[in-house]
């Protein structure tokens, strides 16, 4: 039974569920465009719809652009095209699904916070007031513990975070553009540019290597003890996420999730509210071996290959501190360029490792520091801009 | 070579990859119907060794038409990808017209950008028409080639046409078989995908397997190559950094088959391991129990 031997009104209908069946994927959070249902409708002329196998691959090849949606999408097929021995339902008018939820706008908060601010009216005593704490405010800011600041502080913090630059050594990469200091010869534009005085070369023109800041990939620990730092360091992230690409974050506590895609959004409170949305282990306890392991299971390969720097922060108080632990900080200070560990508890003067689990992972990293309040995180920063260690010189060079 | 009629059915497309020796899952006989139906680019992704690469050239073979290979790398970029002028060739026609007492310049220009001078690459060829009919093009691994790369097929994928400045605009007749395959070392980017049919390409499941390595390894005993698919696939439920692809259980198989095995035994599994896990830290972990235990899962009746 092909489409175009249908009725025209049965051909209506039947694309009128392509339609639902595309806006329910869509509800389902699959990034699911009009250009691919029409693509749909294109493919399903083409093929038996008499066989159902033969229609979900179809409609898969089309609608799917990721593995992880593979999943989402069957259940979604199954659901919207009824398991059925025949193929007739496919015609059988289908409810279109509710529309999704209306998501909080972003800014949201920011809008209610600002319209619930007492206003300017205040005496002009007070505000003198004001200012005076704010300028002291600044100084102190920086050198306040995390874990210790009021609403107003982190509030200040974030801005603070988000103003930050980060300049990064470069890595050089291996294509070229024009560069009159560079090292090979351009000889396309050369030829061009000697054809204009008739055949005579005047000007040699030259290419060299393009450089690019060197990936960044976070694992950010959130279990309970961290819960102070967290919304901290992913406003941090999404700060410097925002000023460059190549930035992949993912969060762990019990389990690791990658949160790249939500951190990606452009506006921070909605990138870190569908951050907390695909969480599911928001505060609970902490397994970093286990974590570790599923990270360098399937994702090192993906996000490592281009000579990344790694960031973990976490307060590295595991429970199941074992060999595990230290064979896969071992493989992953193996499969990235650079390894800096983060550490809130580096904060107290006296601090030593003795908890079994920092002791497993110390040795394996390159760097380690502490991170709680906005100085270290600026001292971060300035690390970050250093040259790499001399082992990788030869490709790259320090940012000018 | 001739050139064969494209198959009219998903059934036919099946039996076409088949005759060729490629014992595809329905799924993808599917997607690569609608991609040759379509004239659209088909994207396979998957774990390596599990024959993404191999429907291209069994697609060519079977089709009777040529096959078009870029594997990409990370730099990989238009000179090596779709052309490059022959400098030196220029140069010298350029030498030679001087000699000649030749001084148009415009003349001159269009008569060393044109098509005799230009080293056309994988991609150009593609676009180019072929007696056999439009080539198979295979842009192999594409997440190794960086993003920049990837920005630029975006033109190529979806009017099949590329732009050289000096010369104008290539556009083919009618547009190539596209097979672009990915390992996932990196995310390929959505408006790349969308040009595509997106499929992903699964281990087999035991049957299919057992099959394919009856078909590649001619010479083994039913005994010995069922016993190898099903250690295979138990290797694949452990939590391995890198589990084994179909190719691995082919080399596998070829192995123990010269080796002259008839059943798996710890001894002949220990020394063969090599021809199937690629990381020392997987080998390790299959030494003793772990190994006596996918053994007695595999040979157990």
């Amino acid at each position: 039974m092909a489409i175009n031997h249908l009725a025209p009104e049965q051909t209506e209908q039947f694309a009128d569920n392509i339609v639902g069946f595309a806006r329910a994927l869509r509800s389902a959070g699959m990034p699911v465009g009009p250009g691919a249902v029409i693509d749909a409708m294109g493919a399903l002329q083409v093929i038996d719809i008499g066989n159902r196998a033969d229609v979900f691959t179809t409609l898969e090849s089309i609608f799917v652009m990721r593995h992880e949606h593979a999943l989402i999408f069957k259940q979604a097929f199954n659901l919207f095209f009824r398991a059925s021995e025949e193929w007739k339902h496919m015609l059988d008018s289908v409810p279109l699904p509710e529309q999704a939820k209306k998501k909080p706008q972003a800014g949201a908060r920011r809008v209610q916070e600002a319209m619930s601010q007492p206003h300017m009216t205040e005496t002009p005593q007070h505000q003198e007031q004001d200012l005076r704490l704010s300028v002291s405010d600044k100084e102190i800011l920086q050198k306040k513990d995390f874990a210790q600041m009021s609403a107003a502080e982190i509030t200040e913090a974030l801005r603070a975070i988000e103003k930050m630059h980060l300049p990064q050594a470069e890595l050089l990469t291996r294509r070229h553009q024009p560069d009159p200091r560079g090292l090979r010869l351009d000889m396309r534009r050369t030829l061009r540019a000697s054809l204009r005085t008739g055949g005579d070369i005047i000007d040699i023109h030259r290419l060299g290597r393009i450089e690019k800041p060197a990936p960044i990939v976070a694992l950010l620990d959130i279990s309970g003890s961290m819960s102070e730092y967290t919304r901290l360091f992913l406003h941090f992230l999404h700060a410097i996420g925002d000023a460059r690409k190549r930035v992949s974050v993912f969060l762990f506590g019990t389990r690791l999730t990658n949160v790249t895609r939500a951190l990606r959004q452009r506006d921070p409170d909605e990138a870190l509210a569908s951050c907390s949305a695909s969480v599911e282990d928001w505060a609970g306890g902490t397994r970093i071996s286990a974590s570790l392991h599923n990270f360098n299971k399937l994702w090192a390969r993906r996000v490592l290959s281009q000579g990344a720097i790694v960031l973990l922060i976490s307060d590295g108080l595991e429970r199941e501190a074992d060999s595990r632990l230290a064979f896969e900080m071992d493989r992953l200070h193996r499969s990235c360029r650079r390894l800096i560990w983060l550490n809130p508890l580096l904060r107290f003067g006296g601090f030593e490792a003795k908890a079994q689990g920092i002791k497993m992972m110390l040795p394996h990293v390159d760097e380690f520091r502490p991170v709680h309040n906005l100085s270290s995180i600026q001292e971060l920063i300035t690390t970050l801009s250093r040259p790499l260690p001399p082992h990788h010189r030869s490709l790259i060079r320090p940012a000018a | 070579m001739t050139s064969a009629t494209l198959p009219a059915s998903v059934d036919a497309m099946l039996e076409l990859l088949t005759s060729r020796g490629y014992l595809a899952e329905r799924s993808l006989a599917t997607v690569t119907y609608l991609s040759l139906r379509m004239g659209r680019p088909l994207f396979l992704e998957g774990e390596a060794g599990v024959g993404k690469t191999e429907i291209a050239k069994v697609l060519s073979a079977a089709l009777g038409r040529k096959l078009i290979r870029l594997q990409c790398y990370e730099g990989l970029d238009v000179s090596s990808a779709v052309y490059e002028w022959n400098s030196a060739a220029q140069m010298i026609a350029i030498r030679m017209a001087e000699a000649a007492g030749d001084t148009d310049r415009d003349q001159l220009s269009s008569d060393i950008f044109a098509d005799r001078y230009m080293i056309k690459r994988p991609l150009l060829q593609a676009l180019e028409p072929d007696v056999a009919g439009p080539p198979v093009l295979l842009i192999d691994e594409l997440d190794r080639a960086d993003e920049a790369f990837e920005a630029y097929l975006l033109e190529i994928l979806s009017d099949f046409q590329v732009t050289i400045p000096e010369f104008g605009t290539v556009k083919a007749p009618s547009p190539p078989i596209v097979i672009i395959t990915s390992n996932r070392t990196r995310e390929i980017h959505d408006a790349l995908k969308r040009r595509c049919l997106y499929h992903w390409v699964d281990y087999p499941a035991a049957d299919r397997e057992l099959a394919i390595v009856k078909s590649r390894v001619p010479g083994i005993s039913a005994k010995l190559s069922q016993q190898v698919v099903r250690f295979v696939q138990a290797l694949r439920n452990q939590d391995f950094y890198k589990s084994p692809g179909v190719a691995e259980t082919i080399d596998w198989a070829t192995a123990l088959s010269e080796l002259d095995a008839r059943s798996l035994t710890p001894q002949v599994v220990g020394d063969t391991l090599g021809a199937l896990l690629k990381y020392q830290d997987d080998i390790t972990r299959m030494q003793g129990d772990t190994l006596q235990k996918v053994l007695k899962e595999a040979t157990s009746d």
